[in-house]
């Protein structure tokens, strides 16, 4: 399952990472190296064991559906990169 | 002024009840120990203005009578904390300049208790490292240097910074976080104490994450009780953070100097890995007999998937840190770097804005994770995870802790590791198992190598079971007697 230029190509694409063209090829090997020493998982019987997605047993807790703060636009907008009267600046999304 | 910088938490806080010193003369001796200790980067950003205002506030709250559980006492904060209206930047160029409007649930906590905050400290960016040097601002420095040696060695990471400062005496105490051993390779790498306390004992709210599953915020200090004290306040339910513990805060202190005799601790085989510096084995051998000494039962335990912990982990928090880090998008906050479109924008801030360690982890993070690869890798780990989880439970029906080493080796050289991810992963191979697990574990200071640098070993409790630890830590600590100090150099 080895990893090459065009899967980190792809995977970057996906990370939204610009990864210059010159660098795919020794990034897939560092990533192949951490990958195959991964592999070593295959070795553990997991027959019917429930995947762990947490240390807490416990539900996730409710709360009440109530407004708890708001109307604070400008603490929102304290570290955007580009406001206009109290809205964010982003690209053009939809040509 | 340097004798009111050397002292422990607890002998501050003792000092500053008596009216020995004020809050102001102890915040402006470390103050000048940090202008003056620099050339460790411990530091990303120092607060003396705010320091003095809290210390000065400190001192009318005790003349009033009022004063809080830490009031007074210059504490740094690990710069994964968001602090409000101080630039957090969690050792990443996403984030330069990032002044949050809001204040970390740990850190309103010591605050609450009139805790005075010296400034930010440096740490692997985005907690991703075990040796300070990922950190955008530079690697930090440890105090310790090998005898006879001028080598800059490394703190350890990702709390690097927390515990150089808690070394060097620039601060009485330190907030850190642990997602696959933070804070207790630091800690054992710079003679210091560490506690990761259990999964959901502190809260995660306001602190930059990375692998939300792992995180967790602890203290570091210069001796147990002090992280005892700390913890006390930092810990807490917290219903802004949905995986917060709803149970009660004992007073951690109380359990220090307690009795150990009857507990029984476990010495997992499985800890005795190949290539360990003899050093390290007779360090565990010494502790396993300081523990018998103090009446302790000691019993062999097996905890047989060990060795897959660290592969596990290296699935789990880079999928979890892949998925919490494409918040980093340019929007809303944080570095934007202008493209041809939004695509382009994003992909070019994020190329930009990350460092090499923390891009390799997203890119791990995002292949096991997508299709095709999600049950592999993703759900194996899971599966992985819940057997190593296992093995503590099974553990936990014939002993009450279980007593390790800290890491596989003392502090060593900046740039020894950084050409291999591998080796530098490695370093976290005794103290990974337990974030996977939930538990809570501290590393105490016991004794130095053959190079006078510091080693530790590792107390690792059963869930909420700090209380445990604090009376095992402390036994550890008068029967070890650490009281060896770095050189000043710097």
């Amino acid at each position: 399952m080895a990893i090459d230029a065009a899967t980190v190509r792809k995977v970057a694409r996906l990370a939204r990472i610009a990864e210059p063209e010159e660098k795919l090829e020794p990034l897939a090997r560092e990533l192949n190296g951490i990958i195959s020493w991964i592999e070593q998982l295959n070795e553990v019987d997991t027959d019917g064991v429930e995947p762990m997605t947490t240390s807490v047993a416990m539900t996730l807790p409710m709360r009440d559906d109530v407004v708890t703060e708001g109307g604070d636009a400008a603490r929102v907008l304290g570290n955007a990169p580009r406001t206009e009267r109290g809205f964010f600046v982003v690209p053009k999304v939809v040509e | 002024m340097s004798d009111l910088t050397g002292l422990t938490l607890k002998a501050a806080l003792d000092g500053l009840a008596a009216k020995r010193f004020s809050s102001e003369e102890i915040t402006r001796a470390h103050l000048g120990a940090i202008e003056g200790s620099r050339a460790l980067n411990a530091f990303v950003v120092e607060t003396p203005d705010k320091a003095v205002e809290m210390a000065r506030a400190s001192d009318a709250r005790r003349a009033r009578g009022e004063a809080g559980p830490l009031d007074g006492a210059p504490l740094g904060i690990k710069d994964l904390f968001c602090t409000e209206g101080v630039e957090s930047t969690a050792g990443s160029m996403i984030l330069r300049g990032f002044k949050p409007t809001y204040e970390s649930t740990v850190t309103s906590h010591l605050w609450r208790d009139g805790a005075v905050m010296l400034g930010k400290l440096n740490m692997d960016e985005f907690a991703m490292g075990s040796s300070n040097e990922t950190s955008a601002w530079g690697p930090v420095i440890n105090p310790w240097r090998s005898a006879g040696g001028n080598a800059a060695l490394t703190p350890g990471g990702s709390s690097g910074g927390s515990a150089s400062a808690v070394a060097a005496e620039l601060c009485l105490g330190a907030t850190a976080t642990d997602t696959g051993g933070s804070i207790r390779q630091p800690a054992a790498f710079t003679g210091t104490v560490g506690v990761k306390p259990t999964y959901g004992r502190c809260s995660r709210w306001g602190i930059v994450a990375f692998a939300s599953s792992l995180d967790q915020a602890g203290p570091m200090a210069r001796s147990v009780e002090d992280t005892a004290i700390l913890l006390t306040s930092m810990a807490g339910h917290d219903p802004k953070d949905s995986t917060s513990i709803d149970a009660g805060v004992p007073d951690f202190a109380s359990f220090c100097g307690k009795s150990v005799k009857g507990l029984r601790v476990g010495i997992p085989k499985e800890y005795r890995v190949d290539g360990m510096p003899p050093e390290i084995d007779a360090l565990w051998e010494q502790g396993i007999a300081w523990l018998k000494d103090a009446g302790c039962e000691i019993v062999e335990v097996s905890l047989p998937h060990t060795k897959y912990a660290l592969p596990a982990y290296y699935i789990v928090a880079p999928a979890e840190a892949s998925s919490n880090l494409a918040r980093y998008d340019g929007m809303r906050y944080g570095l934007r770097v202008d493209g041809a479109n939004l695509t382009e924008t994003y992909e070019q801030t994020r190329a930009q804005g990350f460092g090499a360690e923390v891009k390799r982890r997203i890119l791990i993070g995002t292949y096991v994770l997508s299709a095709g690869y999600y049950d592999a890798y993703y759900l194996k780990a899971l599966k992985v995870r819940r057997r190593i989880a296992d093995d503590f439970d099974q553990a936990w029906l014939t002993c009450d802790a279980l007593l390790t080493p800290t890491a596989p080796s003392a502090a060593f050289a900046l740039g020894d590791k950084s050409d291999d991810p591998v080796a530098m992963y490695l370093n976290d191979i005794f103290t990974v198992t337990v974030n996977l697990a939930g538990l809570p574990g501290m590393s105490v200071p016991a004794g130095l190598d053959a190079q006078g640098l510091p080693l530790g070993l590792q107390l690792i409790g059963r869930n909420l079971d700090e209380g445990t630890l604090f009376s095992l830590g402390s036994a550890l600590e008068k029967a070890a007697d650490f009281r060896a100090k770095p050189a000043k150099w710097w």
